[in-house]
């Protein structure tokens, strides 16, 4: 899949030079670099514990490296997070949603923050089939309604960067067809007529996944790490089986 | 500035949901309240104060009562990753201190509603001085908004921490003791009972001093509320 055309204004979605992040005594992140062209995407792999997880929060700006250079979108990170806000949807491995709320009311909490008309709330709740459990409490769902809702809220601000860890973890086939459809590099307007990717040809991801198939078929570029080191950088048709079989020996 | 009040607005009707949907701060410093006045209305045998004893019985229950709702402040912030969620939008910090600093106050001041009727019924058999019931309002919420600054300050600082539940009253004790000084000082001629005859006048500087806590504590909240919600 060739990177899609950026223009020269466009910064790169990420751009990390020997980026290490360190928690207490020991190195969750160490010695990442490399660029994400805008509207690209970039796949992580890695066993258990690799540090995806770790990356995507660092992208997200919810955790700071510790050394090297960050940056996304354009915004250097730590220093330019405040401008970052809102630009970023993140769907990470645990939802970041009130148990008591409902569904509706996760979302348009979420909605108001990010300015965001309620009308796409609605359009949201269509789109990833939730709309007859929009007033369910979270507390009540089962883990993959509670992903499809956490999908719904990465999709509010119709972000310019979307960090997905595990998106289609818990969900079932239709459910994990419908959502990887929304989360597409270039989807399809939803329900509420304003493009999905509002005045750009496509959006950035970042992936993180166990499923290697899917993922040298959705990204632009692969990132394979053990142990917080990066052990494969290269576009999908230069890996091969023996490359991701040594990712996870 | 209109954003940013409906940026609180909108975290402080979260707060407030959150609680209608599923009480908890509430309902715990009410029964504690109440719970701790029955106890000294019987402890006490004769089960009437008056003065700085009055005073102190309700200021150090309301502080008590108060160590419950601040050690749930920031709780779903940290448990359920609201925080994290926060973060990702363009609303500033001080948005969301401020919202806690008015959720914490607000569920104060709901409290009082019900423990200072109830203060008074179990255990000021004097009553209050007709003269005494605003200035005594006004105290209480004064008082309140000490506590919900403060307390806000220590919930995020304990909420990042295993031990929340012990770190709050450590933390939070010391800081309320001067507010529990300064307010004791300004209360305790407001509940001299009606029988005394006197006027009750408290003197200006403890009005003072009450303000200048309040101050103090809502710039500091101001001040390091990027810290507080920042890694």
């Amino acid at each position: 899949m060739p990177v899609p055309p950026t223009t020269s204004s466009d910064p790169p979605a990420v751009r990390l030079v020997d980026v290490a992040r360190r928690r207490g005594e020991r190195m969750v992140l160490r010695d990442l670099t490399l660029e994400l062209p805008a509207g690209g995407t970039l796949a992580l792999l890695g066993s258990n514990g690799a540090g995806k997880s770790t990356l995507l929060r660092v992208l997200a700006g919810l955790m700071r490296p510790s050394a090297g250079t960050c940056e996304v979108l354009g915004c250097s990170l730590p220093k330019q997070r405040a401008a970052l806000r809102g630009r970023v949807g993140y769907l990470a491995h645990e939802p970041m949603l009130y148990r008591d709320l409902t569904v509706r009311e996760n979302l348009v909490h979420r909605a108001r923050l990010l300015r965001v008309p309620e009308a796409r709330v609605d359009a949201l709740l269509v789109a990833t089939g939730l709309e007859k459990r929009a007033a369910f409490p979270v507390h009540a769902l089962s883990r993959g309604l509670t992903q499809r809702t956490s999908a719904a809220i990465a999709l509010l601000g119709d972000p310019e960067l979307l960090l997905l860890d595990e998106p289609l973890a818990n969900l079932d086939p239709t459910a994990s067809e419908r959502l990887d459809a929304l989360l597409a590099a270039r989807p399809e307007p939803i329900a509420d007529g304003a493009p999905a990717v509002a005045g750009r040809a496509s959006r950035s991801r970042v992936i993180a996944g166990h499923d290697p198939d899917a993922a040298l078929a959705a990204a632009d570029l692969v990132l394979g790490l053990q142990a917080g080191r990066p052990v494969l950088l290269a576009t999908p048709d230069r890996i091969g089986d023996a490359e991701i079989g040594a990712l996870y020996r | 500035m209109s954003a940013w009040l409906h940026d609180v607005r909108t975290l402080l009707a979260l707060e407030w949901r959150r609680e209608r949907r599923t009480p908890q701060v509430l309902p715990a410093m009410t029964l504690f309240s109440i719970g701790v006045f029955v106890a000294f209305r019987f402890g006490l045998q004769d089960g009437s104060v008056a003065g700085p004893l009055a005073a102190g019985i309700l200021l150090v229950t309301t502080l008590l009562a108060a160590l419950l709702g601040i050690g749930r402040l920031w709780a779903a912030e940290e448990d359920e990753g609201g925080l994290d969620g926060f973060r990702l939008t363009p609303v500033p910090a001080s948005a969301l201190v401020a919202a806690k600093a008015l959720a914490l106050w607000t569920f104060l001041v709901a409290l009082h509603l019900i423990a200072v009727p109830a203060f008074a019924f179990l255990l000021l058999s004097d009553g209050l001085a007709a003269g005494s019931i605003l200035p005594l309002i006004g105290a209480v919420l004064l008082c309140d908004l000490g506590i919900a600054f403060a307390g806000t300050l220590v919930g995020a600082v304990a909420a990042a921490a295993r031990s929340r539940e012990l770190l709050v009253p450590l933390m939070a004790v010391p800081l309320l003791i001067p507010l529990v000084a300064i307010a004791s000082e300004v209360l305790a001629p407001l509940l001299t009972g009606s029988g005394s005859g006197a006027s009750p006048v408290t003197e200006g500087r403890w009005w003072l001093a009450l303000a200048l806590y309040d101050g103090v504590f809502l710039l500091v909240c101001w001040s390091v509320s990027d810290g507080i919600v920042e890694d």
